[in-house]
């Protein structure tokens, strides 16, 4: 299997003060990677360098998207190219309708693709589409941009835009905090609907409970900003039973 | 020691200008009085500056320096660009009332025709009839004083009691080029009981016309369970100044629904006195100011509680780029008898640049102790946690930010009640923001 993100032993500071150790991560295409660690271990700061946020510096190290340099690349470039952050806490945007929002988004990533933009019929229809196996009202779409949404629908509309991009990385950014267990079974319901052979998953979560339902192919532990540990799905479960604590200290 | 002598501003072009004016506006009595005492108000005190509170942040003895000669009355060749522009700003569906250079064009405007109920005049047909009406506006301001010593011509809208207009009226004041000069206009919208209207006034330029000085006043009364919806467009020339006064006065069981937006001219100041003199009435006033490069744009609004059940909304929205000065002063007075008054004003500013610069200044003054009343005020820059997120969505960063400085001035551009209206702001909005990027 190819390659889909390579991760090079990476080094990330924020205001001075090294996050990311030197970590080193690769994810081929079609898996589900979870990360998981205790609070402060990096793993935010992964996702959110990863889709190229602002006020992060990386000081070394390189991450590959289908072999091109990501860090070189804008946060829209990116989005373009196929990266996907599901934001752990999505933003409210007042006066921003969803709809309007879900359209400019698309046919901005479509035309740096150069693709041609969707005619209006076409969007709507797989804006239908898409929301009616996710349980979203279309009264929803017509709202601002999660204003007024309860967590449980910030994060389903989070996955509505995933499933109308068809992004290529999906990196889930503790999908689950917030959530409750029924809110969490719909969200994770609509992410393994878009599980495919051509598109791979990051999921980063402290619980184990998130992994019942998205479950990975591959579980890293990380801790102190670094990957201490890779192992199957039932790594999850031993993190669970015992606890970050051994890593913690392995990694001091 | 620096010591600062206020020094009256060239005169002699205020005379001049009179002079001018008065061989082409004859008026008499009460009229011509009037216009003396104001033109002798001005010469005392000269272009308002920052030492005179109301003007604090809107120096004109800087920013403008001059009061220049007044503008010829429109040629043929004047009539010919204004009507090119004109096209360029017309608006579907309207009763269209074309100034050229201050002085109404008959041939351009929609004059034929006027439904039962309404009447149309030129300001200088009502001066020379002698009508005081239009001499009701406080020339205590010192730019109040000169339009009122200048004031050449504009229209006089009467809308008889009753009577609802199906067309919105459209006044176009159009400078039409040439060599800078200066334009003195007074409007009058007078709506009876019970009368319905829509106006909206717009301010634009003919090709090639730069440095001029649009001096224009509205005095605008709404009666007894009438309503005006009243929608104001500055897209004046880049170099262009523009010094607007309003007084409006609001009846019993009324409404009046303002809306202003500036993204035109070099400087301009628009100044109104809405009062409500009976009770029960709702005022709206809302605005929005998008600014770039070197323009200054000043709203100063005194809105005046007399009676009690009234209810007011003041929300006013900035947007500046570059250098740009955006100032919002806001006085509410509620009088003593003004009890259940309910009064509110929100101004809020984006600033786009380091050296973009907005100045709020909110006052409330009530004597009446049975009220609600509450004013806010807002400046920041755009989020960027929602500007990361847009781009991560793949907006290019120019496009994450027009849509939220769309949306920011969207929730103020709502207030407009007519539909053709409101996109015709919105389009005037979204023109500002193609232009940025």
């Amino acid at each position: 299997m190819a390659a889909l993100l390579e991760v090079k032993d990476l080094q990330v500071s924020v205001a001075d003060r090294e996050i990311l150790h030197g970590l080193t991560l690769t994810v081929n295409e079609g898996e589900v990677h979870a990360i998981m660690g205790p609070n402060g271990s990096g793993k935010s700061t992964l996702s959110h360098v990863i889709a190229g946020k602002p006020g992060y510096e990386v000081t070394g190290g390189q991450i590959l998207f289908k072999g091109e340099d990501l860090l070189e690349m804008e946060p829209n470039e990116r989005a373009a190219k196929g990266v996907f952050l599901a934001f752990q806490y999505p933003v409210e945007i007042p006066g921003v309708a969803t709809m309007n929002f879900l359209r400019t988004a698309l046919n901005a990533q479509r035309k740096a693709r150069g693709e041609d933009e969707l005619s209006t019929p076409d969007f709507l229809k797989r804006v239908r589409e898409v929301s009616g196996s996710l349980g979203i009202p279309q009264e929803m779409l017509k709202r601002g941009v999660n204003v007024g949404f309860s967590g449980g629908e910030k994060k389903r509309n989070e996955v509505l835009q995933m499933a109308l991009f068809q992004p290529s990385l999906c990196i889930l950014d503790e999908m689950d905090s917030g959530l409750d267990i029924d809110a969490l079974r719909i969200a994770s319901e609509g992410v393994n609907a878009l599980r495919a052979p051509n598109r791979s998953m990051v999921v980063i979560t402290h619980y184990q409970r998130l992994l019942d339902y998205i479950v990975p192919d591959v579980v890293h532990v990380m801790s102190k900003g670094k990957v201490v540990r890779s192992g199957g799905k039932e790594l999850a479960l031993e993190l669970e039973a015992n606890g970050y604590a051994q890593y913690q200290e392995a990694a001091a | 020691m620096n010591i600062a002598v206020a020094k009256p501003d060239k005169p002699d072009t205020a005379s001049d200008n009179f002079a001018a004016v008065s061989a082409r506006v004859p008026g008499a009595g009460k009229v011509a009085d009037t216009r003396r005492q104001a033109l002798d108000t001005f010469q005392r005190i000269g272009l308002p500056h920052r030492r005179i509170e109301d003007w604090k942040y809107t120096d004109l003895r800087a920013l403008m320096r001059e009061v220049l000669p007044l503008a010829a009355a429109p040629e043929a060749t004047a009539l010919a660009r204004a009507e090119t522009a004109a096209k360029l700003h017309a608006i579907d569906g309207v009763r269209r009332l074309v100034l050229v250079d201050g002085v109404l064009a008959p041939d351009l405007s929609d004059l034929a025709g006027l439904e039962a109920g309404l009447s149309i005049r030129s300001l200088s047909e009502a001066l020379q009839a002698g009508d005081d009406r239009v001499l009701s506006l406080d020339t205590a301001d010192p730019m109040v004083a000169l339009n009122t010593a200048l004031m050449t011509d504009g229209v006089v809208i009467e809308v008889a009691d009753g009577t609802t207009l199906a067309r919105p009226l459209h006044i176009l004041h159009i400078t039409s080029g040439g060599a800078p000069a200066a334009m003195f206009t007074r409007s009058r919208i007078a709506l009876g009981n019970a009368a319905v209207a829509t106006v909206v006034e717009s301010y634009v330029a003919g090709e090639g016309a730069s440095a001029y000085q649009v001096h224009d006043s509205a005095v605008i009364s709404v009666g007894d369970h009438a309503r005006l919806d009243y929608v104001r467009i500055v897209e004046d020339a880049p170099e262009a100044f523009n010094i607007t006064s309003a007084a409006v006065s609001v009846g019993a069981h009324a409404h009046f629904n303002a809306f202003g937006i500036t993204t035109g001219g070099l400087v301009s100041r628009y100044q109104a006195v809405v009062t409500v003199a009976g009770s029960h009435s709702e005022v709206q006033t809302n605005g929005v100011n998008l600014l770039n490069g070197k323009q200054h744009a000043d709203t100063t609004l005194v809105m005046n509680h007399d009676v009690p059940h009234c209810a007011s909304r003041e929300g006013f929205r900035a947007v500046v780029d570059d250098r740009g000065h955006s100032v919002f002063q806001g006085r509410i007075n509620v009088r003593q008898p003004a009890q259940q008054t309910d009064a509110k004003m929100m101004t809020r500013a984006l600033l786009l640049s380091d050296e973009a610069e907005v100045d709020n200044k909110p006052e409330l003054e009530i004597f009446a102790d049975d009220v609600t009343c509450g004013h806010g005020a807002a400046v920041g820059a755009l989020d960027d946690s929602l500007l990361f997120y847009l781009r991560a969505r793949g907006l290019p960063q120019k496009e994450a930010e027009a849509m939220l400085i769309q949306a920011f001035v969207g929730e103020a551009i709502e207030a407009i009640a007519d539909d053709n209206l409101r996109e015709l702001v919105t389009a005037a909005a979204v023109r500002w923001l193609e232009a940025r990027q």
